[in-house]
Order: C-alpha cells, then structure tokens, then sequence
C-alpha cells in the first residue's frame, strides 16, 4: 500500500493538509453505550483497531455484532441516545469526539465520507443527480460550472459511460447500481482520506455488486483512499479488504490479514461462522452444515469474561471467569481466546454426516409448467413462456437476479397471481386452477410456501399456536387430540419449543419466526413447497439451521422443494436440479452439479464467476457490461445479448431468440452457441479451478 | 420499568435435552436479538404516564360523573324559573349567576352534560362500526367494489355534514336517537376512508396470501386477519371523531336541531342566550361555551396520548 502522501493530495481539491504520516484511523479501547429506558447499555466494548494509509480494513459480524455503530461514533453520528462512553478515536490525528460543530463540519466535507447500503436513501429525491455531486465541490470552493464540470468528470471515473444524461435524472430514474455509484461518486468528490463502505453492495444484485465492488477496488488504488468496509458477507470482505477485525456482540475478537483469518481462524467464533457458510463441495445428502449454539447475549448485557463463551464448544471456567487478552497468533494477527490455539479443532455443534438415506429426486414430473407467461400492467413482462418440470422429491433450484421473475414464478404456481391465458399447469398430472379461491382444500394441502420475510408471511397479532393450529384444522382437517398431538409433533420437528406457543411473531427472534413460517407451511403435510429465499433475511449462522432445517424436513416428508435464491452457494448445497431465469425466460437447466461445472450459459458463467467466494477469486472473472434491461421493454433477439460477453458477430443473437436446446441429457441452454462449444470455449479460458468456485 | 419485554433469552440446552443432537442446532435459531413487543399491559402504563392524558382523562371523568350524577348535586333544579332572579351576575348564592328565566346556570351546565355524553359516544361507535366494515370490505376486495363506494363516500364528504344532518333531522324529527343515527351515519364514510388506507398497507403483506393458501373466506381475512392489525388506526380514528361528535352535537343544538329545550344543553342554552351578551349577561353564554371547550380538549388530549402512544 502506498502512504506517499503527495499521492493522496493528487485528486485535487484542497482538503485539510496531511503531514502527518501516522495512521488514516486509530481507534482505541472505544466503549459506546445506548441509553435505553433509563439504562446504560454497553454496545461496543474496549474495540481497538486501526487502518492505515491506502489500507481497506473489514469489519465483520452479524447483526447485533456492532458494526455500524463503530461506523456511525467515527463521524458523530450515533443516535440521540447512544454516546461514546470511554476510548478515543483519532483520524489523520484529528479526535471527532472533542471537536466543535464547524470543525466536525470540515471533517464530514473533507476527511470521511460514508457509503450507505441504500443508495436510494442517500440521494435526496428530489434533487437531480448531477446538482448533488457538484454541490460537494462548491462546498470545498469551487464555482458552478467547475463544479458540474468536477461532477461530470467524477461519474466519468465511477464508470457511469453517459455522465451527462445521469446528471440531468432525479435519484429514482436510476437502477440501484447506477444510483449507488453516484453516491460513490459523491463521497470521493472530497477525495477524503477515510472512506467508510456500511453494506455497500447488499442491495444490489450478483451482476451488478460484482462491478460495485471492482469499481470500488480500482479507486482506492487512484485516490489513494483508506477504506473501512463494513459488511456481514465473509466473501465480499475477503475479497475486499486486507485486513479484518471479527466482531462479535460488541467485541473484536479476531483481527489479523483477511486471507489468513478465513483461510486459518484463530477464535472459536470465526471458526463457527466460516462453518455455517456452504462451501464448495458441500451437499444437503453428504454434508450437514455447523451451526453456533446458543444465543447472542442481549444488548448491555454484563457477562464477565469472554463474550462467546456461552456459546462456546471450547470454553473453562477461565473463560467464564476472567476477560481474555489479545493473543498474539501470528504475523500481525490476534484473536482474543486463552485457547487459540485449539480453535480450529472446535468440536461441532451438529453431526457432520447425515443418514445416508438417499432415495429422493428419483420421482416423474410432479408439477408441470407449460407455455407460461405473465404480463403485468403497463407491458412488464415477468415471464414469457415458460416451461419447467418439478420431479417429485426433488429440490429444484431456481436462480436469478431482481427481475428475472423468480417470485412471480412462485406465486403464479401457488394461484397467487394469475398467469396470462394460454398457460397450463399442473400438478401430479391434473390442471390447477389460476386462482388459489377456486382450489379444493386438497390442491392448497399439496402446494404451500415459505415466504422470504416472516415478518410479513406472519400475523403479528396471532400467537404462535393459533398460526401453527390453522392450518392443522383447515387443510388436515384435525380436532380433538389428534389435532394436539399433531401440534406437539410439528413443532417438534421444526424444533420450537411448547413455551413459544403462547408467544406472538414480534416476541420471537428472526430464525424463530421463519420456523413458526415452516411449521405453517409443513402443516397440512403439502407434496410440494415453495422456499422464496427463506434464509436471505436471516444472519448466516441461524441460515444454517434452518437450511439443515430444510433438509431434515425434506427427508422426513419427502417433499419437494423449489428453492428460490439468489445465493448460488446455498442453491448448490440444497438442489437437485438448477433452473437459471433471467428477464423471465428460462436461460438453463440441468441437474446441478452439471449446472455448476458446465459448460454454461453464458449467463450461468456470469452470474458463477461474479459472487466472491471464501475460496478465492476465479482467475477467469467475467465481467458483465451494462444493467438488467427492464422487463417491460426486453432486448430483441437474445434478451441477454446486450450484456453477453460471447455475443457471436454474426448479428444472429440481436435478431433471433433461441430456442431452449438439450445440448447433453437433461441439460438445455437457451444460446446460439451449441454446448459442445460452449464448453471448447470455457474450456480453453479457464484456469484448473473451472466449475468449483463456490 | 423493571420488568423485561423482550424474551428471556434461553439458556443453552442441557446435554440431556430432548431433541437430542438437534438441541443445540435449534437454540442457534434465535441469535438475533429477541424485538421488543409493547404488551397492551405496557401500553397502559406508559399512557399513565404521560401528565396530557392524566389532564384529559380527569377533565372527561368529571363530565361523566356530572352527566350521570348531576341531578343529585346540582347547587338548584335546572328547569326551575325564578323569574325575580333573572339574569343575576355570578355570586356566592349563584356561581355562574342565572339565564332570563332565571334558571341557574351552574345546575344547567352540570345536568346539560347528561344528553351530549349519551349521544356523541354512541354515535361515534355507530360511526366506527359501520365505517370499519365498509372501509375492511373497499381495502380488501378493491376493484368494482372499492371502485362505488369510493364514489359515494366522495360526494357525502363534498357535503357539508351540518347540511346533511338538517335533512335527517327534519325529516325523522328531533331526538336523541335520531341524532344518534344521523351524526353516527355521517362519520362513516370519514372512517371508512380511513381504514381503507390502513388495510391497503397490510394488503401486500405475506401473510394474506398465507391465509389464502389455507382456503380462508374473505369475511374471515377481513375480520380475523386484518381488522387486529389495523385497530390501533380505528382506536385512533375513534378519540378523533369523538372530539368532532361534540361538536357536531352541541352545533345542532345550538341551530335548534338538537336536544330541544327546556332540556338543559351547553349548545341550546348558547343559543338561547348569546343575545344576551350585549346586554352584559356574558355569563349565560361564556359558561355552556367553556363547558364544550373543555370536553373537546380532554377528548384531544386523549386521543394525542393515544396515538403517540400507539406509535412510540
């Protein structure tokens, strides 16, 4: 990393002069507490690290870990309530925590900059793009048209190839990507010494993070800017950053360079979280995933001694009794365990194998889709004739980004959504109706759910029994003791206990919450469930669970699944089969591990090689051109034409759509180029590591 | 507050837990941090709490026990005419003086809270109901349906509802009952409008589609699944309209449509003696006057602690 500091002075406009070659920030022994009903609760406790110049540091943790609150005390903006109990913090040796108003002023303007995971609410709505990045250079001195003249400039180096048309545009004319390199734009428009990334690229699509996170890197070896990016994705951090700190319940409890701490953790909590992500290789029928027992201590809670040790596998009463220190356990590395050293044999808190009983995915076609489309109001096309099959006891994984039309898919199956006429479902042979009011109780028994967000998929003001006895009464039809004992195994099975009955879904924490949502689903003994991202709005230890969850029930229930997502890793783990969707039509499908070592579309290729993985970046990155075209006015010919980076120069993808092709058995590619090519082609580009980067 | 509202965070499960090698799986479920849910227990105290409330509440408990207990302690009859002491200033022996009949005016705002707490109440629950089921039924069904009522709900809101209630009244004649009907059926659209918009947020949530996926018929969606859901914007709707209802009420009376005299009422006898001002008999209007002015303010205060309440 350079620290030469005429380097970062060079992007021009005048900051607060930088001599001193000290670190771009020192935080140190920093306590933050929120005042909450008259009590002090501890936040973050005695958290020290420190980024130097033109370094990227990572904080990673889950929610509740304290991330952002470091964020938000660096710039003084914690919440009313929350303050800054004990510590210092010290950026390009300024300390924001004694300055005056005008002084934190100069420090927001020129110092830090903040990127927010939602780019949408970090515009002003009601001003158009180009006025808000110019207004950062007015502020630092420049007149109006050099300022829009700087502003034009710096979307040019955020990659944005029309700067002059999305200046003119309000925020809510642009694509999430667009907007959140805009913001980007504005916050090095003050070429500030710390930029500070909280979730940048967590709203965003694969595609479209993947470039994000590419621009991002390729500024900060421009601007010479350091970078704290805050994140809960162990990849995206990994990929990121080079260095890491662990964040665990408001305490850092490993810290050292990223590669290291992913490749060879050092504390218990690590280790348990790097156990809990799917990896490649691992799969429902051979692997169960680890999981983390326990819970996370409430805010403010007053443990003594280490923080994890009541979820630890290899805590002593030591642990229990006093705090650990910081151990040294390598280069530049530390992790805060008196054991260390036996961290990475952490005994696990699951079984790692699984019953070998694998007799599933052998069924014929359960449900069938033929032709379907849907067109929504105003011309949006989610789906254009589709057709898939579901085998019976499969998992079928269905992939694709915002807009492919996943979840129109889904609800179209449920009866949810109408289709357009023409369409033909049906399930074990007999057409369901469009509407889910005019299905008999036995074809709503068969298909049923698991929303993407409990919150919204649960009453609140139901309790817990009467959301998991409804079903029970309505699609089984039980009563009397049949219905209690049916009660007493369901819950079981989806691991709740008999206390959490009489609670309500706002009682509950989120894994919870999605298992009252699975036990609804599983109520009526369904043949077919449909899982809309059902772990996407859960932290990744408690994803664990519920995907080991997921497997247990499908082998008890031998049902089948279609699993929705946008985590190839998770798709790969759980599925059967993959179908890839992008604009609503069928791009591939095949069974998965086909799917996953190719040849593939090159759609598939794409969207494989732009998720960073913990296992390290495939050297054959593709990069993709360009945004999702929207739904309502597709590309012609090939609808992904515009953005492939195999377009063949015959000009026959812009003009023709092609056909949907069985190119090996079982495995169909829609794409002029046959797969016998396809795969010479990826073949001939690849490094050894093809097809196992997940 | 002492006691906790999240839940108690479970302990790791035994070595001997039932579930066996599962246990500790499951526990791990519950890592995020438990929400905080307002019990309607916590509610109640922290409107307790909360001085405005305590303020309102006193000022209405009072109408209250003088609506139902007036009779027994009003200083003088209120119907009894004492022609030789009319239009006598506030004294010791006539607090609020007497009116031209020579009535006292004390008795008469005391017993004249009887009829305006009977009738606004009522009317409002009337209102309530009938514009919770119209507006449920235009939210959840939308369309065709949403479509005319809309329609109709727009053109008796273009109305003035003064206007509205005179043609009622003259055509039922006046009475408590009638005025009940008529102020009840003219807030309905008000609320309904307003319990269509709540149900239009819930109608995109999930768990209609869930419930849809079990085979409920819509009267249960309605009244089983949405209408809990979007009771604390009814509960607030409710104190909103009440404080309107004595209005409404004490302005029909004050027009000669209301309560007839010699009923003692706050509106009528504003009415029958706001002539009186210019001659300086300024008590026989100022005190019915700040009778309602200070049943519409508790009611106010009321329903700001609610809502703020409702939405801490």
């Amino acid at each position: 990393m350079s620290s030469d500091p005429s380097m970062s002075e060079a992007a021009g406009v005048p900051g607060i002069q930088i001599t001193a070659p000290g670190p771009a920030l020192e935080v140190s022994h920093l306590d933050i507490v929120y005042r909450v009903r008259g009590q002090d609760r501890l936040a973050l406790r005695d958290v020290s690290f420190s980024i130097a110049r033109g370094e990227s540091y990572g904080l990673v943790g889950e929610s509740g870990s304290g991330k952002s609150t470091v964020a938000l005390a660096l710039v003084r903006y914690l919440p009313r309530n929350g303050r800054v109990s004990a510590g210092t913090i010290s950026i390009n040796g300024q300390d924001p925590l004694s300055m005056g108003r005008s002084e934190l002023r100069d420090l927001r303007m020129h110092t830090v900059s903040m990127v927010y995971q939602e780019p949408g609410r970090a515009l002003n709505p009601s001003l158009r793009v180009g006025r808000q990045i110019a207004e950062v250079f007015q502020l630092a001195g420049a007149s109006a048209d050099e300022a829009t003249q700087s502003a034009e400039d710096m979307l040019r180096k955020v990659q944005i190839s029309d700067p002059g048309l999305v200046m003119r545009r309000y925020p809510y004319e642009l694509s999430g990507g667009m907007a959140q390199r805009a913001v980007i734009a504005m916050a090095l428009a003050a070429s500030p010494s710390l930029l500070i990334l909280d979730e940048p690229t967590t709203a965003l699509d694969a595609t479209v993070e993947a470039e994000v996170l590419d621009l991002v890197a390729a500024l900060r070896q421009e601007f010479d800017t350091s970078v704290l990016f805050i994140s809960h994705n162990l990849a995206v951090i990994a990929k990121m950053c080079d260095r890491v700190g662990v964040l665990y319940a408001g305490d850092l409890v490993e810290e050292g360079p990223a590669r290291q701490v992913f490749d060879d953790p050092r504390h218990p909590y690590t280790v348990g979280l790097l156990r809990c992500i799917p990896r490649r290789g691992q799969r429902k029928d051979s692997d169960r995933l680890d999981t983390i027992p326990g819970f996370l201590p409430a805010p403010g809670h007053t443990l003594t001694g280490c923080v994890f040790a009541p979820r630890c596998a290899l805590a002593q009463d030591r642990c229990r009794e006093s705090d650990p220190p910081f151990f040294d356990v390598g280069e530049l590395r530390t992790s805060r365990c008196f054991f260390h050293d036996q961290a990475p044999d952490l005994p696990r808190a699951t079984p790692a194998s699984v019953g070998t009983l694998r007799d599933h995915g052998t069924g014929g076609p359960l449900v069938v889709v033929e032709g379907l489309s849907k067109t929504f109001a105003g011309g949006v096309r989610a789906l254009a004739d589709v057709d898939l099959a579901i085998n019976e006891g499969e998992t079928l994984g269905l992939v694709g980004e915002s807009g492919s039309g996943k979840t129109t898919l889904a609800r179209v199956l449920l009866g949810l959504t109408g289709p357009d006429s023409g369409a033909v479902v049906t399930l074990d042979g007999k057409p369901l109706s469009p509407d889910a009011r005019r299905r008999p109780r036995e074809t709503l028994r068969a298909l049923q759910i698991v929303f993407q967000n409990p919150d919204s998929a649960l009453n609140r003001r139901h309790t817990v029994r009467s959301l998991i006895t409804r079903p029970l009464t309505r699609l089984a039809r039980l009563s009397g003791q049949a219905l209690r004992d049916r009660l007493a195994d369901l819950i079981a099975s989806v691991r709740l206990e008999p206390r959490h009955l009489a609670l309500r879904p706002g009682q509950l924490s989120g894994g919870l919450k999605q298992r009252v949502a699975i036990a609804r689903a599983f109520g009526g003994r369904p043949d077919v469930v449909v899982c809309d991202e059902p772990t996407s709005a859960l932290d990744v230890s408690v994803q664990a669970a519920i995907l080991n969850l997921l497997a247990d029930l499908q082998k008890a229930e031998r049902v089948t699944y279609l699993f929705i997502s946008h985590d190839l890793g998770l798709v790969r783990y759980l599925s059967d089969r993959i179908v890839v969707l992008y604009l609503g039509r069928v791009m591939e499908v095949g069974p998965a591990e086909t799917v996953f070592a190719g040849p593939h579309h090159p759609y598939t290729e794409a969207l494989f090689s732009a998720v960073p993985t913990l296992d390290g970046e495939r050297p054959d990155r593709i990069r993709l051109q360009g945004e999702i075209p929207s739904a309502a006015d597709p590309p012609s010919g090939c609808v992904f034409h515009t953005r492939c980076p195999r377009r063949l120069s015959t000009g026959v993808c812009e003009s023709t759509e092609p056909p949907l092709l069985e190119g090996e058995p079982g495995h169909l590619t829609r794409c002029h180029i046959p797969l016998a090519e396809l795969r010479i082609i990826q073949r001939n580009e690849s490094a050894p590591s093809q097809g196992g980067s997940l | 507050m002492t006691e906790s509202h999240f839940l108690d965070e479970p302990g790791v499960p035994s070595p001997a837990d039932p579930l066996g090698p599962l246990g500790p799986e499951a526990a791990a479920v519950a890592v995020t941090v438990a929400v905080p849910v307002m019990r309607a227990q916590t509610r109640w105290r922290l409107l307790l709490r909360r001085p405005t409330f305590l303020v309102g509440a006193a000022i209405l408990l009072f109408w209250v026990v003088c609506a139902i207990f007036g009779r027994l302690f009003a200083p003088d009859n209120p119907l009894a005419q004492q022609l030789l002491l009319a239009n006598v200033a506030p004294s010791g022996s006539h607090w609020f003086g007497t009116d031209p009949l020579g009535r006292d005016v004390l008795s008469r705002v005391i017993v004249g809270a009887r009829d305006i707490l009977v009738i606004t109440p009522l009317a409002t629950v009337l209102g309530t109901v009938l514009g919770t089921a119209l507006g449920l039924a235009m939210g959840y069904f939308g369309g065709a349906i949403d479509l005319i009522a809309g329609r109709i709900v727009e053109a008796v809101l273009a109305l003035p509802a003064v206007i509205i209630a005179f043609l009622f009244i003259v055509a039922l004649g006046p009475s408590t009952t009638t005025l009940i009907i008529v102020i009840g059926l003219i807030f309905t659209p008000l609320i309904a409008r307003t319990v269509r918009a709540a149900v239009l947020t819930e109608r995109n949530l999930d768990y209609l589609s869930s419930a849809r996926l079990l085979g409920e018929k819509p009267g249960r969606i309605m009244f089983s699944e949405i209408l809990p859901n979007v009771m604390p914007a009814i509960l607030v709707e409710f104190t909103v309209r009440l404080g309107y209802a004595v209005f409404t009420v004490a302005t029909l009376s004050f027009l000669g449509f209301g309560i007839q005299p010699p009923t003692p009422d706050w509106g009528a006898d504003i009415a029958a003696n706001y002539s009186g001002l210019l001659a300086g008999y300024w008590w026989q209007t100022l005190f019915p006057a700040l009778a309602i002015a200070s049943l519409v303010t508790s009611v106010n205060l009321i329903t700001d602690s609610i809502e703020q309440v409702l939405n801490a």
